[in-house]
């Protein structure tokens, strides 16, 4: 079941359209990856969905046509409809401590004994947040950053979560590790959109794949098959 | 000696209500990335509404407190949602040209309904004067002490431990990301604009206890010292505005004893400059330095 359908989007800044005519869906369960150079439109379809930046065309429906259409919702109230954005560039709270910025991911949720658990659920999924729980967000490694902006998401306990590069700027071990943490998440039954450069090893977890070039969808398919097409394989990983 | 500690102990008191003063400045700047010119004016304002309930409706003093400080919340809270939110995405000089223009309003509204003749008021502070050896402290310092300490201090837990508080650091740092973790921005916005404008109401009440005489212009000048104080504390941040507050009083009140009383102004003025070329984010202003 779809639990995210995309039906023709287009995005304008200004006079530059960035995003044309898109469609797509994601279903409930599944790890779909959004691939594309930089500047293809990817950061801009993830923030149309939450609501960051204005749709000009195009609806967004969330959870079957009969619910709502998130292009209507106003944007803090999309978290609480359970999807959760960890954005580019992380965008953790850098005064806030470490606790803090969990906190704040959890800031529409009521119930204290709930949110004591998430807590405990992602300091277990990382370790070192726990370790450094009283320390500035900003203070923060690049890659303990990563981390922190995906438990505050996952605070909110979401049922898809939007994740945007969050490969970004991290070493080789370090990204093997946040690839095993998303395998984990989606398995715990959430559903994953990412967007990712790292083409080779988005495909290698997700379920189906969309390829973006300048604001179309040029490609799309299971991604076992791109993994394996010839023009991903030039464009995209390299070979 | 005596005298020193006197004069110390006046500069305090004023500098603690420039330092209730520039807690608005610093937190609608640290929120709304913008400089409230109008927020001196609504000092003026809480004052003639205290005046209004007390001398013209009769109404009992607590109560008149209550309703100036609700009333002044609510007027901060209108003047953002008519003047200020419009202008939310416009460039940052259209809104400062348009906190001025409230300021006038303002100003000039209040010139209308009261006219520009100074009304008389009797302090409704009546405290005793204490004595510590040779150094009295008059009955109002005493209280403007005690108020501004409560208030600052609830003010600083209310910003670090409560769901409000966490929204509005989460808010002036990055407005998206707090949209994504579900903070309504714009009303964190008003709540913002509903404190500043409490803490004037505050600092007129006790403004006017002490000078007790009321005119349109009243706010303008403690407006600016205060917008000096919060800059000299590093605008944005909450112990600047108070710490720059408190300087700013001390050293208004000794050069005025000990330099001279028409330089005075200058010499605060020389002060803001001083620090700013050293430090230009003010004592306590952070160094925007950020990890990419
Ligand atoms: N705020 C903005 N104002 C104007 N143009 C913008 C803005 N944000 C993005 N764009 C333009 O829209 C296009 C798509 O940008 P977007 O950030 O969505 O790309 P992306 O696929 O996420 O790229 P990257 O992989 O580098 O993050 C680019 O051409 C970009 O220059
Ligand atoms: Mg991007």
């Amino acid at each position: 079941m779809a639990l995210l359908t995309v039906k023709d989007l287009s995005v304008h800044y200004g006079m530059i359209q960035a995003i044309k005519n898109i469609s797509f869906e994601v279903n409930e369960g599944e790890v779909i990856a959004l691939i594309g150079a930089n500047g293809a439109g990817k950061t801009t379809i993830l923030h149309t969905i939450t609501g960051l930046v204005p749709a000009s065309a195009g609806v967004i429906e969330y959870e079957g046509p009969c619910n709502s259409n998130l292009l209507k919702t106003p944007p803090h109230e999309i978290v609480s409809l359970g999807m959760a954005h960890v954005p580019e560039g992380r965008r953790v709270f850098a005064e806030l401590t470490v606790y803090e910025n969990l906190k704040l991911g959890a800031y529409t949720r009521k119930d204290k004994n709930e949110i004591e658990e998430m807590l405990n659920n992602v300091y277990k999924r990382f370790p070192r947040l726990e370790e450094r729980k009283k320390q500035a967000a900003g203070t923060l490694s690049g890659g303990e950053q990563q981390m922190l902006a995906m438990g505050r998401a996952l605070m909110s306990c979401p049922k898809i979560i939007l994740m945007d590069e969050p490969s970004m700027g991290l070493s080789p071990i370090l990204v093997s590790e946040i690839f095993d943490i998303i395998k984990e998440i989606s398995e715990s039954g959430t559903t994953v959109l990412l967007v990712e450069q790292n083409a080779k090893k988005a495909l290698s977890i997700a379920d189906r794949a969309y390829v973006l070039e300048t604001g179309k969808i040029v490609l799309e398919g299971k991604a076992s098959d791109l993994l394996n097409d010839e023009s991903v394989k030039k464009a995209y990983l390299g070979e | 000696m005596t005298n020193v500690i006197e004069q110390l102990i006046n500069g305090l008191r004023t500098g603690s209500i420039y330092a209730l003063i520039a807690l608005g400045y610093t937190m609608v700047y640290g929120i709304a990335k913008m400089i409230n010119f109008a927020h001196g004016d609504i000092i003026m304002v809480g004052a003639y509404l205290l005046y209004v309930f007390i001398d013209i409706f009769k109404l009992p003093i607590i109560l008149s407190v209550v309703l100036t400080i609700v009333m002044c919340s609510l007027i901060g809270v209108f003047i953002e949602k008519v003047a200020y939110k419009p202008l939310r995405k416009a460039a940052p000089l259209s809104v400062l040209i348009t906190a001025i223009g409230v300021s006038f309003f303002l100003q000039n509204a209040s010139l209308l309904i009261f006219s520009a003749n100074p009304i008389k008021f009797e302090s409704i502070i009546k405290v005793n004067a204490v004595h510590i050896g040779n150094v009295s402290i008059a009955g109002i310092t005493i209280v403007t002490f005690i108020v501004t300490s409560i208030a600052m201090v609830l003010l600083t837990s209310f910003i670090k431990y409560t769901k409000t508080g966490y929204a509005m650091r989460a808010v002036s740092e990055d407005k998206g990301a707090a949209q994504l973790m579900g903070i309504n921005v714009n009303r964190t916005i008003s709540i913002t604009f509903a404190i500043g404008s409490l803490l004037a109401a505050i600092a007129g009440i006790l403004f006017l206890s002490q000078y007790q005489s009321l005119k349109p212009t009243m706010g303008a000048l403690p407006g600016i010292k205060a917008f000096v104080a919060a800059v000299l504390g590093g605008i944005g941040s909450i112990p600047g505005a108070m710490l720059g507050g408190l300087a700013l009083g001390v050293i208004e009140s000794i050069s005025k004893a000990y330099i001279s009383s028409q330089l005075s102004d200058a010499i605060v003025f020389s002060v803001l400059i001083l620090v700013l070329l050293v430090k230009p984010t003010g004592l306590l202003g952070k160094n925007f330095i950020e990890k990419v």
